[in-house]
Order: C-alpha cells, then structure tokens, then sequence
C-alpha cells in the first residue's frame, strides 16, 4: 500500500520498480491492480436525454470507438453501471428520475456531465422547466463544456476519468467517497413542487461559484 | 374594491371548477379481472430519448397505451417569442437534433414569408443539398435504431453511422459544426460552398448507392425484420389522414402526399423524383418507405449538385439584424425527413414574434401509436414506436 510511504520513497520505490522490470519481474501493488482494473471496465448506463446523446452514441460507433477505453458495454440497468454520463438538458421533470437512477447505481459509481446543458442549462438556461446544472444534485466528476462536445471531447472526459480512478488512494484520509462509511452513496430525490424543484438544491453537494468582490 | 375587480370576481365565480387532473380508467377489464400495468420509460433504452409510455395489457396483449411526455420540454416556443428572429436559428437546430438543416430551412421559410424575402437561386440550390443530406444520414439512423430495437444488436447503426460520419464531415466543412449548423438565414444561407466541397458531395453521392445496396440484401429480406415487421402496426390510410399523420409515415400508408411536390417549395419543382408509396401501413412498409425515399434523394442530389448555378447567396435586401416584420402571420412548412415539418409566426412589427409555433411532425405522428399497438404484445411496441420515428427534442419542445 502506498499509505505512509513518503514522496521520496514513492520516487525510490518507481525507479525499483523499473530496475526490476527491465529483469523480467514484475511488481505491483494492490491498489495499483485494483485501479487499473476498474479504470479499465467502466461500464455506462445507456442513458440519453438530448441532443448530447446522439454524439454520445457516436463515440461509441467505429470511427470514434470507445470500446478501446473498455466501456463499449453500455448497461440500461442502473444496477450493472459504474458510470453515468448526463448527456443532455436535464429538465425540473427529468431531475427526479435522473437522480433517481444516480441513486439506484451500486459504489464506486462516476458522472459524466456532457454539454453545456448538463453543466448549467446551457442554451436553454432562461427556460422555465430547465434545471440549471444537474450537479445541484448529484456531484459530478468530469464537466464537458460544448453544445454538443464533439466526440474527441467525450473520449478526454472519459480518459480524464480514468486518471482519476486511476490516482486514488484506497486508505488514508483521501480515499475516495464509496470507501467512508459514513458518507452517504444517495442523494435526496427532488419533489417536483409548485413554482420549481423542492429543494431547489442539494446543499450537501452543490458548491456553486463565488463571486469574489474587491 | 374597484368597480373593475369585482365584476372580475363574478366572473371568476361563475367559471366551473377545473376538473384537475383527469383520473386514468382502472387497471381492470370488463370482467373485473386484475390488468398490468407496466411504466415504460423515461429510461428506457428503446424509447429514443425520455419518452414514457403508460400500458395496460391483459395477458400478452396491449389494451391501453398512454403516451406521457414533457420529459425535455426545453421552452423552445417561449425563449423564441423572447428573442429577435435572427436568435431563434441556433434554436430550431435543437429542436430535432438529428436534422439541423432542415429545421432551418422550416424556420427561415416562415420569415421569409413573413417578411416578404427573397432567396437568390444558388442559395435554394445549397439549401435542397444540404437538405437530401439530412434525409440521407436520419433515414439511415434511423433504420439502424430500428434494427437495433429489433434485438439485431448494433451492427446495422454501426453501418449507418459509418455513413452519417461522412455526411457529418461534410456539414462540418461548411458550416463549423458536425451537429447543430445553424446554417440557414432568411435571404439564403450563410457561408458559400466552394467547388470543392461540391465535388465530395457528388462523390459520396456516387457512393451512397453502393451502401444502399448493402444495406438492402443484408437487411430487406432479413428473417429477423420481416417477422418483426411485417404486418405489425398497421395504420390505416382514412387514420393516417384524419390524425394529420405526415411524412414517410403517412405515405407508407399509401397516402401520397409530399410538401415537396404539394407546395414545390424552394426549387423542388424542378427536379424529377418520385414519391415512394406503401401498401400496408405497417413497421415493414414503413422500414422501405425510408430505404427508397433515399435512392429518390440520391437522384435530386445528383440533379442539384449538376445543375447548381453561380451567384449570390444571400438577398441582399434581407436584414438579419434588427428584422422587424410588419404586423401580420405566415406558416411556412417544409417536408423534413419526419415529416410535415411548419413554423407558425405572428408578427406585431416589434423584433421579436408575438406568438412562434412549431408544428412538429414527431408529436403529430405519435397521437397514433395506441391504435397501432392495441393487441400486440410489448416487444412490438417497442418495434412500432421505433418506426415513427421520433426525435424527443421535437416532440416536447
Ligand atoms: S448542450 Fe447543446 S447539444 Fe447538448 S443537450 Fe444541450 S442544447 Fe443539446
């Protein structure tokens, strides 16, 4: 494990390592074959909601093919997904459900939001029914901006992904959220309400920009 | 209280109570047996986008189908109305995502009428071009996700998309984006075609029939598609008409009927093709209504890109900025590749329209998909919905 072990001794521990590959042995750690392991079978819900989808759907189709990256096996049961990309404008009649799926998804579980709407409404954002950004909800771990990103912008969100499943530690303060046992893996649903979203944000998830004034 | 108020308060007395929200009939058949109810979507990996359907089936058999939709009402109409007429273009491409082109050319054609503008020649011509491309890559989608509802896997949208990639590249190359072009403008369209894009266009035309081909004998007499397909969803023309079903799916009712040759919009006039007809009305009529309507777009791409002419590509009367029709209303339609696809405006002289209404040929289709679905069993719903062919940016709006 590489809890404990200092940056000087991480450094001498990789020149060990590349010492003794060059000698035909081969080492690794636990969590180094563990990551590796899940960054490299991320599995998505085939889940679309707009226009996004339809690039999302081509980055999975031969030219751009993100089956090299080992998620080529888009799941329709939230039960069998690791990663959920929220490829398109999330309205107030959507986010119910859209969290809904998030929450029915087993740990370690990733989000993906594609396109500006995903982000904060996008082009739609002055719309009466359009949710101002889905990570109100539910805490996103990769932005794409665009309107749609193009297919390469979806396969560095996805590789962007991947490094980050790949950097983290499994013990130690900073191991990721699905490891605290007290953190929660669900999130309140929201309540479709009389004028918007009942609450209008998940306070425990959201950290919105602050406007610094001087 | 003023005079005013209280007239309006005896008004408001004697309007009846709102009805509320009309309660569904029980889940029971006439015999007072117990009937399923299955919630199908708006997650659902066959439903094309967030669609839900409400069924009721008795054993196998659908009973009662109840379409619900709002899912990605997106307020399109309303932050139209609020914006000047030049805004609402980059709008009218998310409406049906997969044919940016022709919802441009639905919009740019109501004002134009509304505004009394011209369209010089060479524009008509890029904008029939740009449009048989659009049909070309949704009818090929399209049947892909068909096949692939039919449980064919994804091989056959794995051809489509093949092909969609090169129309894409093309659209791309002339307008900056693969998806949303926002390409037309009232008075023409906004950047000029050079030669040679117009020399690819006519080699991936060339080609185009090569795929057809394939995707024929590998899919027309295909075991799969013709037990799934044949006689499954039949609609009837006197419904198709009555509902105001439009498009290829009206017409693989045997209804001939083609805003291209009703209204000859553009320079549609002038091309020669034909307007493929069904026979049954139903999913396996509707697959080869798509399948010959592109050889019919591979021949008015062959004759536009031969016949187009030099000149200018914008009116050069046509304001874009600071458009301010006079007061009046136009409808402007045009055939897009799902159909009768209009744009209703109102005008009163101010930038922005009064009232801006799509009529959308998705929705319009979909009011008959219980009547095509009573009596079969949920897996041909499924294939049935998939044959409408929607877009749920369109539907909902
Ligand atoms: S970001 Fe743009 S392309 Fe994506 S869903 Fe929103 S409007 Fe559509």
């Amino acid at each position: 494990m590489r809890a404990g072990l200092g940056g000087v001794m991480d450094e001498e521990l990789k020149n060990l390592k590349a010492e003794l590959s060059k000698h035909g042995v081969f080492t690794t750690t636990f969590e180094e074959l563990y990551n590796w392991g899940r960054k490299n079978s991320v599995w998505p819900l085939t889940f679309g909601l707009a226009c996004c989808a339809i690039e999302m759907i081509a980055t999975t189709m031969a030219r751009y093919d993100l089956a090299r990256f080992g998620a080529e096996v888009f799941r329709a049961s939230p039960r069998q997904a690791d990663l959920i990309i929220v490829s398109g404008t999330v309205t107030k009649k959507m986010a119910p459900q859209v969290v809904r799926l998030y929450n029915q998804m087993p740990e370690p579980k990733y989000v993906i939001a594609m396109g500006a709407c995903a982000i904060s409404g996008g082009p739609f954002r002055d719309g009466y029914n359009v949710l101002k950004g889905i990570d109100r909800y539910i805490p996103v771990d990769v932005h794409i901006p665009g309107c749609p990103p193009r297919p390469e912008a979806l396969i560095d969100a996805f590789m962007t992904l991947q490094k980050k499943i790949d950097a983290q530690q499994l013990t130690g303060e900073d191991r990721p959220r699905h490891l605290k046992e007290d953190l929660p893996s669900e999130f309140p649903v929201p309540e479709y309400g009389e004028h918007d979203l009942e609450p209008p944000n998940n306070a425990e998830v959201w950290n919105p920009l602050k406007v610094i004034q001087k | 209280m003023s005079p005013e108020t209280a007239n309006l308060e005896e008004i408001v007395a004697q309007v009846p109570p709102a009805r509320g929200v009309v309660e569904p009939l029980p889940p029971v058949n006439a015999e007072g047996e117990q009937l399923l109810e299955i919630s199908m979507g708006p997650h659902h990996p066959s439903t094309h986008g967030v669609f839900r359907m409400n069924v009721v089936l008795e054993g196998e058999q659908v009973v009662r189908l109840k379409p619900v939709f709002g899912y990605l009402h997106r307020n399109h109409e309303k932050i139209a109305e609020n914006a000047a007429y030049l805004a609402a273009i980059p709008y009218t491409d998310r409406l049906d995502y997969l044919c940016s082109m022709t919802n441009n050319w639905g919009y740019a054609l109501a004002v134009e009428k509304l505004a009394g503008i011209g369209v010089p020649e060479r524009a008509e011509y890029i904008r029939v071009i740009v449009a048989e491309l659009t049909r070309l890559q949704n009818h090929a989608s399209l049947i892909g996700f068909l096949m692939q509802d039919m449980g064919m896997s994804g091989t056959p949208l794995m051809y489509a998309f093949r092909e969609r990639e090169k129309i894409l590249d093309l659209f791309e190359s002339l307008s900056g984006a693969r998806m949303m072009c926002n390409y037309m403008r009232f008075g023409g369209v906004r950047v000029d075609t050079s030669a040679e894009w117009l020399r690819q266009v006519r080699e991936l035309n060339g080609e185009f029939p090569r795929f057809l081909d394939e995707f024929e004998s590998l899919l027309a007499g295909n075991e799969i598609l013709m037990g799934r397909a044949q006689g499954v969803g039949v609609l009837s023309p006197e419904l198709a008409v009555s509902s105001g079903a439009s498009g290829p799916m009206l017409r693989a009712s045997g209804v001939n009927y083609d805003v291209r040759k009703v209204d000859g919009y553009g320079v549609y006039d002038r091309f020669s093709f034909r307007v493929p007809l069904g026979d049954h009305g139903d999913v396996y009529d509707r697959y080869m209504m798509r399948v010959l309507e592109m050889r019919e777009s591979v021949k008015i791409l062959e004759q536009a890109v031969r016949d187009i002419p030099a000149g200018p590509i914008m009116d050069p009367k046509a304001r874009l900025r600071g458009l301010r029709p006079k007061a009046g209303e136009a409808y402007g339609r045009i055939e897009s590749p799902k159909g009768e696809l209009g744009f209703y405006l109102i005008s009163d002289g101010t930038g922005n329209p009064y009232r801006y209404r799509v009529r959308p040929p998705s929705l319009i289709n979909l009011t008959v998909l219980e009547d095509m679905c009573l009596g079969r069993g949920v897996a041909d719903v499924v294939v049935i919905l998939g044959s409408v062919d929607i877009v749920l940016g369109e539907v909902d709006r």
